[in-house]
């Protein structure tokens, strides 16, 4: 038994597949690569494993899959199962993982994540929202085309910030040999691709990509006791849940990302102006925008001034998303992000922010409904 | 020839709301306790009671965002594209997604501006849409 406190729980290992088009493997396969670099990476042997967190594939879902994971994984845990709530299913899930070994239930817990979309099938993204298919209403991204125009009706056009947005994620990208998509991107090259779901353009959309991630979870204590080389304290979880449905939200401006953000921030005793280096969902530009608004880093509406000028670039007051986020590393929803705050914490990332000592790190689910909040230290 | 729209999933839950439309009117759910919804269901998510009834909306609504595919989803918007769909406030109350007529391709459509309803026949099924409003 450990509380619950700012550091007590570590990250002790991360591991992932290759990102991008992997055909003839299945989830339950990229599962089990994922978790054997995250044990390796973590100096574990998997007998030491007692729980099993896995984030239901996105593209297909299966009875039991939880359990046909560990089973792949030869393990019999004492927790276990298969978690649906979207992209913030994964630090979601990292807290439970965080709790169960505060309460003494298990001691060393694999969080993993794997899809297939991008050789498989992408209907997921594509589909009709209930009856309103009636009305053309279909995909993921027209929910966030919603909220963004809704944004700048508010707020004025975010055009020029968005931009800013898609440009740090590519450039980042483009340095990480790992990234699916590493063509930099300019702002005229921004705003001149081709509207989705008006007001998003393609260079405002994630990618489509296969692949699988896992991280390893333990109190600091067992971490110490196992001699793990390099654990990363988890300083602050957060988390909420706005309308399912987002034309029943009551503001269509500020999102879960806010109380989520919050309850982090209290945990860790922190606040956004501690934070050295963010890795924030970018499924779509404007979930960054708000994401990073709802935090705190910015008063309403003036995000457009917070990204301009590189801000959000490797070297700036604020690198985001500093191995490409969704938008060029891979659009797997958001266990990469957390990998990608590891390295940081570590002082082993691609693009390493000089002396950085606090991470956030953002997940979201639906379109902007489910939120969950890491801060990560050293 | 043109691919047939989506059809609406009829339930026993929802069928009232179709049912509506099929006769002019557009409904949503009001209950006892002042919550006003749409879509359809069963309980109210307000005060989880059952004391609700359909009840007919006037017509006039706002529009409180809108968005403009440029790509299409399903073969039967192939030949509409680009084609609004937006999200309006219905003067009681709830919100629906929707098209706006007379806008197709979004231009000139502005948030805030008033609506009127307009109920379109389409292969079998009869949509709520709206238009600007008159004023």
């Amino acid at each position: 038994m450990t509380d619950l406190l700012p550091g007590n729980v570590v990250i002790a290992g991360i591991g992932s597949t290759a990102f991008g088009k992997l055909p003839g493997r299945d989830t339950i396969s990229l599962n089990v690569e994922a978790c054997r670099w995250a044990l390796a990476d973590a100096g574990i042997e998997k007998e030491r494993v007692d729980a099993v967190f896995v984030k239901v594939p996105t593209s297909s879902r299966e009875f039991m899959y939880g359990q046909k994971v560990s089973e792949a994984l030869g393990l019999q845990p004492k927790i276990g199962g298969a978690w649906d709530q979207g992209g913030a299913a994964n630090i979601c899930l990292i807290s439970l993982a965080a709790a169960c070994i505060a309460a003494g239930q298990c001691e060393i817990a694999l969080v993993c994540y794997a899809d297939n979309p991008r050789t498989g099938n992408r209907q997921v993204y594509q589909r009709p929202r209930g009856n309103d298919a009636v009305y053309g209403w279909f995909s993921t991204a027209a929910g966030y085309a919603l909220i963004q125009q809704r944004y700048a009706f508010e707020h004025g056009d975010q055009a020029s910030a968005l931009g800013e947005i898609a440009v740090a994620c590519r450039r980042h990208g483009a340095s990480n040999p790992r990234a699916q998509l590493r063509a930099p991107l300019t702002i005229d090259q921004y705003l001149g691709s081709p509207w989705v779901v008006e007001p998003l353009r393609r260079d405002d959309c994630c990618l489509v990509s296969d692949g699988g991630a896992a991280i390893v979870v333990m109190s600091a204590a067992v971490a110490d006791r196992l001699g793990v080389p390099a654990p990363i304290p988890i300083l602050g979880i957060g988390q909420h849940q706005t309308s399912w449905d987002v034309q029943l939200r009551p503001s269509l401006t500020t999102t879960g990302a806010q109380a989520s953000g919050h309850m982090a921030f209290a945990m860790a005793g922190l606040n956004p102006s501690d934070i050295d280096v963010a890795q924030i969902y970018d499924c779509f530009t404007i979930t960054v925008l708000m994401t990073l608004e709802d935090y705190g880093f910015f008063p309403r509406g003036k995000g457009a001034e917070f990204v301009a000028d590189g801000r959000i670039q490797i070297g700036g007051r604020l690198p985001v998303n500093t191995s490409g986020g969704l938008l060029s590393e891979t659009g797997m929803p958001g266990l990469q992000l957390v990998m990608e705050g590891v390295r940081q914490m570590r002082g082993t990332a691609n693009l390493q922010v000089k002396d950085a000592r606090h991470c956030l790190v953002s997940n979201q689910g639906g379109t902007m409904h489910t939120h969950s909040t890491l801060i990560l230290g050293r | 020839m043109m691919s047939k729209l989506p059809q609406p999933e009829i339930t026993p839950v929802n069928k009232p709301y179709w049912d509506a439309l099929s006769e002019g009117v557009l409904c949503f759910q009001a209950c006892s306790c002042g919550h006003k919804w749409l879509p359809p269901r069963s309980e109210c998510p307000q005060c989880l009671g059952t004391d609700w009834q359909w009840t007919r909306a006037s017509g006039r609504a706002t529009l409180y965002s809108w968005t403009v595919f440029h790509v299409a989803y399903h073969e039967a918007f192939a030949n509409r594209i680009p084609y609004n769909v937006v999200l309006v406030e219905l003067a009681e109350g709830p919100r629906m997604i929707a098209n706006v007529v007379g806008f197709e391709g979004g231009r000139d459509l502005r948030i805030g501006m008033n609506l009127t309803l307009v109920i379109q026949k389409e292969d079998e099924t009869m949509i709520a849409r709206f238009q600007q409003a008159e004023d």
